[in-house]
């Protein structure tokens, strides 16, 4: 039990996509692309600086820029700040971009949750769920 | 399956719920009395929880004379587990939404 309230998880998730790199920065790095793909944001390619992302269901996120390699490497915090300390999240997300034959391999990264954190992750889930809806009915319209 | 896990973090987001909780982790079976010594709330505060945490299927409790024996149910935090894997799915999801996104840009 001890263990595994202080446990460090770890998420790993990889994808190649069919498109160069510095097309896939562009869409990791510009606010109006981030919020596309992932949510609303004052995000700027600017290690140091602090943003917010902002999720549908009225949950924010603090994060701040760790590392700015163009078209390579893109990591910053992703925290969820709450007085309890089971709504708490302190993580890093890293994405790392490899040029390949046919595009791009992307790797994300995320580390730092606990076993407490779990609430917090819950609900932002709920939220990103909507918003993916959201956003399969606005690439269906553009097709 | 999602309405025990929903369940089982709001019982659980209660700081001294927790606490009982992780108790009985820790030190298995004990009485509401032995509970309650330590607990630094009421009895009647602690059978509450114990309630909770009972329909949440954390504890389960045993009748021996004129006490009731509570134990963690361990089995329980199964669902906590694969926050991992369901997390690994979000990210799968916000992929595909890229590359949709990629797919509509220029160049």
């Amino acid at each position: 039990m001890n263990d595994a309230s202080t446990e460090t998880r770890t998420v790993i998730v990889e994808r190649e996509m069919s498109h160069p790199p510095e097309k896939l920065w562009r869409a990791l790095t510009q606010p109006h692309l981030i919020s596309e793909w992932l949510m609303n944001n004052d995000f700027s390619p600017v290690v140091g600086h602090r943003f917010n992302l902002r999720g549908e269901w009225g949950g924010v996120l603090d994060c701040e820029v760790l590392v700015v390699e163009p078209n390579k490497q893109l990591s910053y915090s992703w925290n969820h700040v709450h007085e309890d300390r089971t709504y708490n999240l302190r993580s890093v997300v890293t994405l790392t971009l490899t040029p390949t034959a046919r595009g791009t391999h992307l790797r994300m990264e995320q580390a730092g949750f606990l076993a407490h954190q779990t609430q917090a992750f819950h609900g932002a889930r709920h939220g990103w769920q909507a918003f993916l809806e959201k956003l399969d009915t606005l690439a269906t319209n553009l097709d | 399956m999602t309405a025990t896990r929903d369940e089982i973090f709001r019982t659980l987001a209660d700081p001294t719920r927790r606490a009982i909780f992780e108790r009985l982790c820790r030190e298995g079976e004990k009485t509401v009395t032995a509970l309650t010594a330590r607990a630094g709330v009421s009895q009647p505060v602690v059978s509450k929880h114990l309630a909770s945490l009972k329909r949440a299927g954390l504890v389960r409790d045993r009748a021996e004379g004129r006490q009731t024996h509570y134990s963690a149910e361990y089995a329980a935090l199964a669902p906590l587990i694969d926050w991992a894997h369901e997390m690994t799915g979000f990210w799968e999801k916000k992929f595909d939404a890229l590359e949709d996104l990629l797919n509509r840009m220029d160049q």
